[in-house]
């Protein structure tokens, strides 16, 4: 079973929560899909065993012994990369979005496409089974791909060690690397927190997860900052048939935990969050699709 | 116009709370300014203000449309598209474009010898401008829903910055990728939101390492301080990167910022600490105003 943790505004707690979901059963296969900022790797220091190569797309580099300066391929350049600076055609690397077609119609064959060579993805083992995460490069474009990438080893890797159960901690946001983290999963569990900014977050996240039709879990998190505010996310969940599994309170021992590169629930396994987490683990688990 | 893009790595360290507060403060202050809503896949910056709407506009690419009468199944579109948005299956005479993986790059209109290729707008978000406390001040990138990547519709928010002076506070989507390239390289400087946490420390670092490879000026502020330990403290120390402010963790602050409250509105020493930090930021970087 694959379940993926996702949340569109992001610090409300996904990796936390992921990290104590890893760490109460036993053996597991832990994703880390948020490719951009992966943290899980932190809290429990994977032995690599191995490290494979991802690349991320391709750039336009222009090769000055041949242009001569025509500015044809500005013409076509739909993603405003390319421009005329002091009679120099010159490629902005941040615009431009690799589609090859400038290289494709320069009449003196000057432009030549690069491969983004400098992503990574991990896999190895942790203390509670297998782990697998992606670290794209700085600037990268994230398209998902990388993030399909670690969900297939992430597969791999269960059924070759026969694990049942895969989690997915997923980036924050609604774009390409949620919707490649979340297609095909059996179960999504949403965290939200009672703001203004997560109510309207989590209800994107929710049309992103029934544009998908997959069976969705909500939990409130930092429940006690704005008790009212929770109450309008659970109507709202009703109202929207989104089955909360539970609500957490704010409280600093998840940070603690954290330092100490632990999950809540190796941290203090008998604390009332640590607890609260068990069952809604429990109920995510157990209730039929 | 000087440009201050608010960012961090990690989501939820509190982007938007200080892009709101220093806009409110700048706008307090008899300030020009002007808040640009960058982050589209969740933008949430225009909640926090009494706003009236000014104007939208939709933001669409081109994508294909195959005329399967003129098409002769070639592949040559199939080949060019980098992004496998073109599904072709030539005995059975079936050719598909799949709009949501199209990046309207063009490229298949480019190879079709037989004039099979026309192209429509796709949609992909809306950019809309408000006015608040009577001047054109507010502006939300939104990416639709389903839609892949959100840089497009980033891109034509900061196109609508209307002003030539004044500040302009761009609020970053999170992460070190595309999206907050975009945002950034933008800006003149670049103010990084951390919290004093090991997932906060982590996803600074790579911040830090993306803005020196874009030779961008920068400076920390931590939100949430003495919740956790002291690292982020020593790494700035280390690198010798300017801490512009430390906001401590109170419960009162995330409670006010819960009901889309400005705490700088109801304490004024907050916002004279923001104000101060923008022009200190102006003070050390005033010579970039007039670059554009």
């Amino acid at each position: 079973m694959e379940i993926a943790i996702i949340s569109g505004k992001g610090g409300t707690g996904k990796s936390s929560i992921s990290a104590a979901f890893a760490t109460l059963n036993g053996n597991v296969v832990l994703a880390d899909c948020d490719v951009d900022a992966a943290n899980l790797f932190l809290i429990f220091s994977p032995v690599h065993e191995e490290e494979i190569v991802y690349i991320s797309g391709h750039k336009a580099v222009i090769n000055y012994d041949l242009c001569t300066g025509c500015g044809l391929c500005i013409n076509y350049c739909r993603f405003d990369a390319i421009s005329d600076k002091k009679d120099k055609v010159i490629i902005s690397e941040i615009s431009c979005d690799g589609c090859f077609l400038c290289s494709r119609i320069c009449p003196e064959n000057a432009i030549n496409m690069i491969p983004n060579d400098k992503s990574r993805l991990y896999s190895g083992s942790f203390r509670n089974g297998r782990m697998v995460y992606g670290r794209l490069a700085p600037g990268e474009e994230n398209s998902g791909k990388l993030v399909n990438m670690v969900r297939e080893k992430a597969k791999q890797t269960a059924k070759e060690n026969g694990i049942g159960t895969i989690i997915l901690d997923g980036p924050p946001g609604i774009g390409c690397p949620v919707i490649s983290t979340i297609t095909g999963v059996d179960k999504v569990v949403i965290v939200t927190e009672p703001t203004i900014s997560g109510l309207h977050d989590m209800k994107r996240t929710v049309g992103i997860v029934k544009k998908f039709n997959l069976p969705a879990y909500l939990i409130i998190n930092k429940c006690d900052i704005n008790i009212s505010m929770g109450r309008q996310i659970e109507d709202w969940c009703v109202q929207n048939g989104i089955t909360i599994a539970g609500q957490l309170p704010f409280d600093r021992i998840i940070t603690e935990a954290m330092i100490q590169s632990k999950s809540i629930t190796e941290f203090n396994p008998e604390h009332e969050i640590s607890n609260k987490i068990k069952i809604i683990w429990k109920k995510i688990l157990n209730q039929k699709k | 116009m000087f440009k201050i893009a608010i960012a961090s790595g990690k989501g939820g360290t509190g982007k938007t709370f200080v892009a709101t507060n220093i806009f409110y403060t700048l706008m307090s202050n008899q300030i020009d300014a002007v808040l640009v809503d960058c982050d589209a896949e969740a933008p949430n910056a225009v909640a926090f203000f009494d706003v009236k709407l000014n104007s939208a506009i939709e933001v669409t690419h081109l994508v294909p449309v195959i005329d399967t009468n003129k098409c002769t199944f070639c592949g040559k579109c199939h080949e060019y598209c980098n992004y496998n948005a073109i599904f072709m299956l030539p005995p059975s005479k079936i050719i598909n474009v799949i709009e949501d993986l199209c990046h309207g790059c063009g490229a298949c209109s480019v190879a079709c010898d037989y004039d099979a290729i026309s192209e429509k707008p796709f949609p992909l978000g809306n950019v809309t401008s408000y006015s608040y406390n009577n001047s054109y001040s507010l502006i939300e990138a939104r990416m639709n829903i389903g839609v892949m990547s959100p840089v497009s519709v980033i891109k034509a928010a900061i196109k609508q910055i209307k002003v030539q002076t004044g500040i302009t506070v761009l609020d970053s989507p999170p992460g070190t990728s595309c999206p907050f390239i975009q945002t950034v390289e933008q800006s003149d400087y670049v103010i990084l939101v951390t919290e004093p946490t090991p997932f906060g420390l982590s996803d600074l670092r790579q911040s830090v390492e993306t803005l020196k490879a874009i030779n961008k000026k920068f400076g920390v502020i931590i939100n949430r301080a003495g919740l956790g330990n002291t690292r982020v403290q020593e790494y700035l120390d280390d690198e010798n990167i300017p801490l512009l402010l430390e906001i401590p963790y109170k419960k009162e602050i995330a409670e006010l910022y819960s009901t889309g409250k400005l705490v700088s509105e109801s304490d004024p020493f907050f916002g004279q600490q923001l104000l101060a930090v923008v022009e200190n930021i102006l003070k050390q970087n005033g010579n970039s105003n007039n670059k554009r």
